[in-house]
């Protein structure tokens, strides 16, 4: 069965999260990561209990949320996978490394597997630029990920979560 | 007796396994009733040796690279405790690497050599010397130490930073701040990083310098989220500097504050521009502002702000430490003190080159960079992330400086060097250019925000030779009106890369796109 590495969310435990930073000048960024980091994305039902904590309207801090794309509204499966787009990983194979993962996986960028094992995000640079193609499992960052190399994570990822279930 | 043994714990030694050679090291030295004290120090930016692993012995330190796991049972059996050079991977006294040696490491003298988390370490080499020596002096005296060095922003712009300081000082406020901008978005860069995860006290001391400087009380670092090891090691290094009293409220007993927090980013690439990194820092959408006013004036939460990059921060400890002629004597023109190289993309011996401003761009992909990763010839170079130009072989021989990189509408930005081999299809190249300015526009104005589609659909247009001339025609068209309209560099420079594309590599425009 499908474990979420991430605790379900209430109200109560999202104003927590809420509560503990409000008083923060420019508090709204470090509340979306806080909230973010704990439930793996942030429910839709976030936005009013934000917007009145912090005194702003409903499509301010749902206009922050979109703005940036660290931020999702919904869930990710129990791994993020985020491959390299940018130059640097490109002069070093990352164009093949993408289709071979998109394929191999069958989902496209801001996608989830159905199994939901593996969510697909695209990232622009990890700094790890002398190395790629560079790719980032969870906080983990690995280098040199040739397609061989990835489909090995893949099944070291999926094979992990067989242990624990 | 202990030896002491260095693996480094930093994000590419790390993605290229140094936590499992470091498991494997104890295991063995455990295994073999020997015993070894591992040191987790930072990087020396050779990254094609990493993880290198360094003994410790009376000769120096030697070192051995790059170590896999499983090397390190032959190392020890070939008497890696002792330093010898039997082994293949054993490249020498560490000091002695020729692409170590030939470098001339101010800022990043202490990368790779300490324990980035040791206070200790952090003092025994010449650690918050300039500190001491700013809580001596005058805020203007400081400044015009800075001035003195001829230090030019780091971060792209290269604006004096000595003259913003300056205005910063003048500017009459209660509260004034000081944001690191720790963004680094530019692909090819890894410079700040290093300054975080191998020498976070550096920039700690960079930061409190230039607040005593201008009156700021408040810092901000303003860090990118995709970079969760120097969050990490930064964090650690704010509490431990804190603790014993190079932060805080009493900064060393002098009566001075200086107050250090770092604040996430969320993954976009624009809140690198300055004015966006404040409204972001405000809790808003990462949109450029009009300037003036500048943020020295009216900056973050409406008061006076130095916004200065990493690297530009964290040369002040030397500036004050030395003075700032010391500085100055090294670059060349109005390009003073050193330059953090970072050689990246299809490279053999990639890694951070910090020299003197001046060298040729051809020496350093050469001469240090060994030539290509693949082997195959080197074909274009970007230089300055996603918003500068490729060069083709013919501007190889310029120096890096930032006067003769303008000249020829190229630009060095925040160092990148980011080599492509002979394969290189360069229309790709221009097209994720305009696609990455789709992605990452901030949507204020239209030449940048439609344009950059625009552009994809031209160039996917000449790409499958749709009237090819005439859309070619248009894409310079478009180019000069992101250059002319738009707001901020995001749109006005995105062209470059593309207009280099057009001018040097014409051939690959007239070619059919290959399909994959
Ligand atoms: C689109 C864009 C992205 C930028 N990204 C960065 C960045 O990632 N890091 C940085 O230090 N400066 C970046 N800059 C430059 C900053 O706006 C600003 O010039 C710099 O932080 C000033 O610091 P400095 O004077 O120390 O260079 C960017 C500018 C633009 C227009
Ligand atoms: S040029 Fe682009 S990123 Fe810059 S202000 Fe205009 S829309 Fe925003
Ligand atoms: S370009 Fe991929 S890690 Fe920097």
């Amino acid at each position: 069965m499908y474990n979420s590495p991430f605790p379900p969310w209430t109200p109560q435990l999202v104003q927590d999260e809420i509560d503990a930073l409000k008083h923060e000048p420019g508090a709204l960024l470090p509340i979306l990561h806080a909230i973010q980091d704990r439930f793996g994305h942030i429910p839709r039902e976030a936005v009013p209990l934000i917007a009145e904590s912090l005194q702003l309207t409903r499509a301010e801090v749902h206009g922050v949320i979109s703005f940036y794309h660290h931020f999702r509204t919904s869930p990710p499966g129990r791994h993020v996978v985020q491959i390299c787009r940018a130059e640097a990983c490109q002069a070093r194979g990352a164009r093949a490394l993408e289709s071979h993962a998109r394929e191999t996986l069958g989902i496209d960028y801001h996608q989830t597997t159905a199994d939901r094992e593996i969510t697909l995000e695209p990232v622009y640079c990890l700094g790890n630029c002398a190395c790629g193609p560079s790719l980032r499992v969870d906080d983990r960052i690995l280098a040199r990920v040739t397609p061989e190399r990835f489909d090995r994570l893949v099944d070291e990822l999926t094979t992990q979560v067989l242990k624990v279930s | 007796m202990t030896t002491r043994l260095f693996v480094p714990r930093e994000t590419t030694a790390l993605a290229l396994g140094a936590d499992e050679v470091a498991e494997r090291i104890e295991a063995e030295a455990e295994a073999r009733g020997v015993e070894v004290e591992l040191v987790r120090n930072g990087s020396r930016g050779l990254f094609w040796l990493e993880p290198l692993v360094e003994v410790e012995t009376p000769a120096g330190r030697i070192a051995y690279g790059p170590v896999a796991p499983e090397d390190v049972a032959g190392l020890l059996d070939a008497g890696l405790l002792e330093g010898s050079a039997t082994s293949p991977l054993c490249q020498g006294p560490t000091e002695e690497i020729p692409y170590l040696q030939a470098q001339q490491r101010l800022t990043f003298s202490r990368i790779g050599v300490t324990d980035p988390l040791s206070l200790e370490d952090y003092c025994a080499h010449d650690g918050f010397r300039g500190l001491r020596r700013a809580l001596g002096l005058d805020s203007q005296a400081i400044i015009d130490e800075v001035k003195a060095s001829g230090l030019r922003g780091r971060g792209g712009a290269a604006f004096p930073t000595g003259i913003k300081w300056q205005t910063v000082l003048d500017a009459p406020a209660a509260q004034k701040y000081i944001v690191c901008n720790a963004d680094e978005g530019d692909s090819g860069t890894f410079a700040d990083r290093l300054v975080m995860e191998c020498d976070p006290y550096l920039l700690i001391e960079g930061m409190a310098i230039a607040g005593l400087a201008v009156g700021a009380t408040q810092g901000y670092v303003y860090l990118r989220s995709e970079y969760p090891l120097a969050q990490e090691i930064f964090n650690e290094a704010i509490a431990r500097a804190e603790a014993a009293g190079y932060l805080g409220g009493d900064i060393l007993g002098s009566g001075q504050a200086f107050h250090l927090e770092v604040r996430l980013g969320a993954g976009a690439y624009i809140c690198g521009e300055e004015t966006s990194l404040l409204e972001s820092l405000e809790g808003k959408r990462g949109m450029v502002r009009f300037k003036p006013p500048l943020p020295a004036i009216e900056g973050l939460f409406g008061q006076p702000t130095v916004v200065n990059n990493v690297l530009s921060l964290a040369a002040v400890p030397f500036i004050l430490g030395d003075g700032g002629q010391a500085y100055a004597d090294y670059g060349m023109g109005r390009s003073r003190g050193t330059l953090a190289l970072q050689l990246a993309g299809n490279v053999q011996r990639g890694g951070l080159v910090e020299l003197a401003f001046g060298t040729t761009l051809r020496q350093l992909m050469e001469e240090f960079g060994g030539g290509t990763f693949t082997g195959r010839p080197l074909r274009a170079v970007q230089v300055g992330g996603p918003l500068g130009a490729y060069l083709p072989e013919s501007q190889w021989d310029l120096p890096l400086d930032y006067e003769a990189f303008a000249e020829v509408g190229a630009v060095l930005g925040h160092g990148g060097v980011v080599m492509f081999d002979d394969t290189v299809d360069m229309a790709e190249q221009a097209r994720f250019a305009m696609e990455f300015c789709t992605v990452e526009s901030c949507g204020k104005c239209t030449p940048c925000r439609i344009g950059s589609v625009r552009g994809v659909e031209v160039i996917d247009r000449i790409r499958a030779g749709e009237r090819r001339e005439a859309n070619l025609a248009l894409l310079a068209d478009l180019c000069e009106t992101m250059v002319d309209g738009s707001l901020c560099a995001m749109g006005g420079m995105t062209p470059f890369p593309v207009q280099s594309v057009m001018k040097h590599f014409p051939d690959d425009l007239q070619r059919d796109a290959q399909p994959r």
